[in-house]
């Protein structure tokens, strides 16, 4: 969701927010600045802790009280083989349905963005169903499914899970990308002589990808970070916030905050790295 | 031929996507009726017998949580609502070159795991913790005093975990007003304040309602917050719904349970669509 907001350069923005301020904003755009920075500084709290946590030079898996700053945890950050396979479980998740729904949701994206056909209005409907249910309705409904089917739980029933409440997302960024395109430059391709299937891979495809780039991305994120629909289809396997949750009775160990710490800190990073990328591009263009 | 490849290339394009929707949302809602209208146990299977009673016997058992999710969920939504119009007023107006900034920052949650976070308020907000026990032991508190198990936790993590889908859309409606409008009743002599009520506000309500849509219905199903931050006295319908199925493994029950909470929520979001269409909610999801 972050990596495609900061993507999207706001070149009018500057230009309408001069024209729009009041001449009395010391009072009310002031307040409301401070009061934004105070939310910003609420929201940031509890990952401040986290990553302070990582830090503990706590005794044992009971990471609660503060007992003095360690580098150790990041040089034991492997120690419980359960958890890195956790860890390694969700990733290889995240990027295997951050794969599929890529491609099966620009299909839908590419489609909706560029043909009219009958059925596209049930299509936006079961979409934007699948982006406004219940996590929970998702979750215990395949679970239903599992069940009735007789469908033993696991790794795969968790990607079908994933890749099921991402298609949509990556579908609605990649129309919005093909509903902007400038048909012309592929009318001047065809009048050059490529044939319609050249003319998709030359011209159109390379001109979504960025889009179709962002919606995997956003699909990986949502893989990775997702509880509820994990927690009905997973059965026995455990995925990195399935393995949080279970710990919770038994304490969590510091290596856990030490892997939000770089999960975060990666997550980031990309998304800074992208908004540059992107912020360069649009001075260019 | 080359119109009839344009006439099915769409179909070809959307199938694959289309029947997994298909299969893994739309069969698993039928599945669940089904369920939800079957008797047996784990051990010796279920049988489709229509024992539609589940459902009286199961509102009956839970209606207490059904209303305290759905209480729950719109005290959450309200104060969102509160919390999250000034920011996205400010970013949109005031935010000037730093509006992307502004905007990332206040998504930074989304960086943690949804778990991890939730569970790092429960560290922040314990008795023993970084801000109870300094006021108690400044005597500002009294020691019978707790944040954890009590609503007040429980809507705290939801309106924490919840903020920034309720910032987006309001901020997306308030980007797009065109200035000249804002401008213009300037020039026919509205105060600030006018011109606030009377044209800022009214165009941003389609972006206040859809993330009522994006927070309400997440909220009220949610059992993640009140399983960490909260107590046996705020318990709501999600827990129950999740216990039901994974540990007491009472999938009539359960799945009765979760279609009732499906249809309270789903009346909702489609008088939504109908009323104001899935673009707005759909554009935000896009950024």
């Amino acid at each position: 969701m972050t990596a495609s907001t900061l993507q999207r350069p706001q070149s009018s923005g500057t230009d309408d927010a001069a024209q729009l301020k009041p001449k009395r904003r010391i009072t009310g755009g002031g307040l409301l600045h401070a009061y934004t920075w105070l939310i910003i500084g609420w929201l940031i709290v509890p990952i401040a802790v986290m990553i302070a946590f990582g830090f503990n030079d706590t005794p044992g898996r009971y990471n609660q009280t503060w007992d003095g700053f360690t580098f150790k945890w990041y040089g034991r950050l492997f120690e419980y083989s359960d958890l890195t396979s956790a860890l390694i479980t969700s990733l290889v998740i995240a990027v295997v349905s951050a794969l599929l729904a890529g491609a099966l949701g620009t299909g839908i994206g590419y489609a909706l963005g560029r043909y009219r056909f009958t059925g596209s209005g049930s299509l936006n409907l079961i979409m934007f169903a699948t982006m406004s249910s219940p996590e929970l309705i998702m979750g215990a409904s395949l679970l239903s499914l599992f069940v009735s089917a007789g469908a033993g739980l696991g790794p795969v029933t968790i990607t079908i899970a994933h890749v099921m409440f991402s298609i949509s997302f990556v579908a609605v960024v990649v129309r919005a990308r093909v509903m902007t395109l400038d048909r012309s430059i592929e009318e001047a391709a065809s009048d050059l002589g490529a044939t319609g299937w050249v003319t998709f891979w030359k011209v159109t495809f390379p001109i979504i990808l960025p889009a179709v780039f962002s919606g995997v991305l956003l699909a990986f994120a949502l893989s990775i970070d997702d509880f509820i629909v994990t927690a009905f289809t997973a059965g026995t396997t455990k995925t990195f916030p399935l393995w949080i949750w279970g710990a919770t009775r038994v304490g969590i160990p510091p290596q856990v905050n030490v892997m939000g710490t770089l999960i975060f800190a990666i997550g980031v990073l990309g998304a800074v790295i992208a908004n540059i990328r992107s912020s360069r591009q649009g001075k260019r263009a | 031929m080359n119109r009839v490849k344009r006439q099915i290339a769409p179909y070809l394009l959307v199938l694959p996507g289309g029947i997994w929707l298909l299969i893994f949302f739309a069969v698993p809602m039928v599945a669940m009726l089904s369920l939800s209208l079957q008797e047996g146990d784990i051990v010796h299977g279920y049988q489709f017998t229509g024992h539609w009673q589940t459902y009286t016997e199961a509102i009956s058992a839970y209606q207490t949580q059904i209303y305290r999710s759905l209480i729950y969920g719109a005290i959450t939504t309200i104060v969102l609502i509160a919390m999250a119009f000034p920011i996205a007023f400010w970013i949109a107006f005031y935010g000037g070159r730093r509006k992307s900034t502004y905007l990332f920052l206040v998504l930074l949650p989304f960086f943690v795991s949804f778990v991890l976070r939730t569970i790092s308020w429960r560290q922040i907000l314990t008795d023993e913790g970084p801000l109870l026990s300094p006021l108690r032991d400044a005597g500002l508190i009294g020691q019978s005093f707790h944040i954890l198990g009590t609503p007040f936790a429980v809507i705290g993590g939801l309106v924490y975990n919840f903020l920034p889908f309720m910032v987006l859309p309001i901020y997306v409606a308030l980007e797009r007003i065109d200035p000249r409008v804002v401008e213009a009743a300037r020039d026919l002599y509205a105060n600030p304040i006018t011109t606030f009520r009377r044209v800022i506000f009214p165009l941003a309500l389609p972006g206040v309602f859809a993330g009522v849509l994006m927070t309400f219905v997440p909220a009220s199903s949610d059992f993640v917050n009140s399983e960490v931050l909260g107590s046996s006295d705020t318990t709501m319908i999600g827990q129950v719904i999740q216990a039901q199925f994974l540990d007491n493994s009472d999938y009539p029950t359960a799945s009765a349970l979760s279609f009732v909470l499906m249809l309270v929520l789903l009346i909702g979001v489609f008088t939504y669509a109908r009323i104001l269409g899935t673009e707005d909610v759909m554009k935000v999801a896009a950024r």
